[in-house]
């Protein structure tokens, strides 16, 4: 007998193996043909809309035809500086201190707390600020738009800092302490700093996620067809623009949204590559 | 200098007090010739409701090199770890007990532990440079994170590390590369150099060579040997021979106990309790 004989149970394996293998293989796949479609339908309707004015000028009146949404791309870009300035600090301080300080009972209220706040659905984040802040203040604001995207940001920066200061070993602490650097020095330019690269792109994906949100938007920021300079008052924002133009009965803004989702895809995507190119680790060994 | 000879030239007892305390049978060692450095007295030590070191006392001669051996699990890491108050970092832990540092004590609550650790340096068994600095970077870090920001200064100081931990004709010409560019020996001499670049009177080293190759191990021995004419080093390793070697008295741990300690030439060839003998004939542990 030798073990070269190939039985019938050797080409039932050998079937059995090639069907899983396609399997698993066409499921991995199908995530990529979403992604397909999007761009497809995004390109094929949104690029005839796509031309200067799109970025440079108003939005037209009713009936009128052209006219683009520079106020909506910058807007969005405002309401994203806005949100930063509330998620980063509040998520990036959060997470250090869940990583590097705190009890472990409170730590895990936090953390618990964080990963529910992160399920919430985003409506439902809009419907609180709007009692919370539009409510009492009178009316839909940039401020407001801000307020809720920086909101949902800070459960989510808090987590993947945390998790990507945990991945620093705990040596390079032991050894910044060794030296004789205060617990605060060690923390901010030694772990912090090993942990940058993970930190910011927790940040950019975490920008990337509510650029694209429009539900909270529709509570808060409201949307505006000018020019906004005013905190106060309400403002464009890309997925608003969207959101409004293809409800609407006028096949130039059907057109028009399509572009604005083109754009802000595209957004998106630029901000994933350059997390991509962020995390990719240039100083390999020798270098 | 090369091991065999550097064996034979071990310094001799050092001194009849020494001898003295030894032959009494007590554990505790008092080299009155030389200046002390380190004095500890009662020194226990709890994780939780675990005692892991019980009651030492012992004296690290300044300029010299002590080695702490025993098996793993004796307390020999968290006594040296009690000497640059780093077990305040293990939650839980309770130090009890007291140690002067050349006549000052240095636990309890009333000493700032970052002030203990800038006299008494630290290198760990695994090299940790930082990896988002450069090898000058790495050298200087403590100097500039403790508040010293003059160039000229720091470009002595680093160069005057390197050269002690004998790194320096290896990176000279390339400072500014990344430290996690060095070879694994290079790297543990780096943080050697890191260590010694703060100027600290005593230097802590903690199984500094268990993760190199022979050779790179013979360096760090050597640079040991050299050190000891500045620094009062406390050296905790598991390789016998390596405490024979580089070390001038050693301190053997059993059990979270100080079993005995006596300069090494002694506790290698005439060790008093029957423990030390087993354990540096290799009978156990």
């Amino acid at each position: 007998m030798h073990l070269a004989t190939r039985s019938s149970f050797h080409y039932r394996r050998k079937f059995t193996n090639a069907l899983v293998q396609c399997a698993t293989c066409a499921c991995a796949l199908l995530v990529l043909a979403p992604l397909a479609l999007i761009f497809y339908h995004l390109f094929k309707s949104g690029l005839g809309a796509l031309n200067w004015d799109f970025f440079t000028q108003l939005p037209k009146p009713v009936g009128e035809a052209g006219g683009g949404m520079a106020n909506a791309i910058l807007g969005t870009l405002e309401l994203l500086a806005l949100a930063g300035l509330l998620g980063v600090p509040v998520g990036v301080l959060g997470g250090i201190f869940l990583s590097e300080y705190g009890h472990s009972r409170l730590n895990w209220c936090i953390r618990f707390a964080a990963d529910s706040l992160n399920g919430v659905p985003s409506i439902i984040w809009g419907m609180v600020v709007y009692l919370a802040v539009v409510l009492p203040s009178h009316g839909f604001s940039a401020l407001a738009g801000g307020i809720v995207l920086g909101l949902i940001m800070v459960p989510l920066i808090m987590r993947t800092t945390e998790e990507v200061l945990l991945l620093v070993p705990q040596g390079y602490r032991e050894a910044a302490l060794a030296l004789g650097i205060s617990q605060t020095r060690t923390i901010l330019r030694i772990v912090v700093r090993t942990a940058l690269k993970g930190i910011v792109t927790g940040i950019l994906l975490a920008l990337a996620r509510v650029a694209g949100e429009t539900a909270p938007l529709l509570f808060t920021a409201f949307g505006n067809r000018y020019w906004n300079h005013r905190l106060g008052d309400p403002i464009a924002a890309l997925p608003l623009q969207i959101f409004n133009y293809s409800i609407s009965p006028y096949e130039d803004w059907h057109r028009q949204a399509w572009a604005g989702a083109l754009v802000l895809l595209l957004f998106v995507a630029l901000i994933n590559v350059g997390v991509r190119v962020l995390t990719r680790d240039r100083f390999g060994p020798n270098s | 200098m090369t091991n065999p000879e550097r064996l034979a030239t071990l310094p001799p007892p050092a001194s009849q007090a020494l001898r003295d305390v030894e032959a009494a049978g007590g554990t505790s060692a008092r080299p009155a010739a030389n200046e002390l450095a380190l004095s500890v007295r009662q020194l226990s030590v709890f994780f939780g409701r675990t005692q892991v070191l019980k009651g030492v006392s012992l004296d690290a001669p300044a300029r010299a090199v002590t080695a702490i051996i025993g098996p793993s699990g004796c307390g020999k890491s968290t006594f040296l770890r009690s000497l640059n108050r780093m077990n305040d970092l293990v939650p839980g832990a309770r130090v009890e007990g007291q140690i002067r540092l050349f006549g000052q004590e240095i636990t309890g609550k009333a000493v700032e532990p970052a002030a203990v650790r800038r006299r008494v340096g630290m290198v760990f068994q695994k090299s940790n440079p930082f990896p988002t600095m450069s090898v000058a970077d790495n050298v200087t870090v403590g100097l500039r994170l403790n508040g010293q920001h003059r160039r000229a200064e720091l470009a002595e100081r680093m160069e005057q590390a390197l050269v002690m931990a004998a790194l320096w004709d290896e990176v000279k010409d390339r400072l500014h590369a990344a430290a996690t560019s060095l070879s694994g020996g290079q790297q543990q001499r780096l943080c050697i150099a890191r260590a010694l670049a703060v100027q600290p009177e005593v230097l802590l080293m903690d199984e500094p060579a268990s993760a190199l190759d022979p050779l790179a191990t013979a360096k760090i021995e050597d640079l040991i040997f050299e050190l000891k004419s500045k620094y009062t080093i406390v050296i905790v390793t598991h390789n016998m021979q390596q405490a024979a070697r580089v070390s001038d008295y050693t301190a053997f741990f059993y059990l979270g106990e100080l079993v005995e300690y006596g300069t090494t030439r002694r506790i290698f060839t005439h060790p008093v309790k029957k423990q030390t003998e087993d354990y540096v004939t290799g009978r156990f542990g």
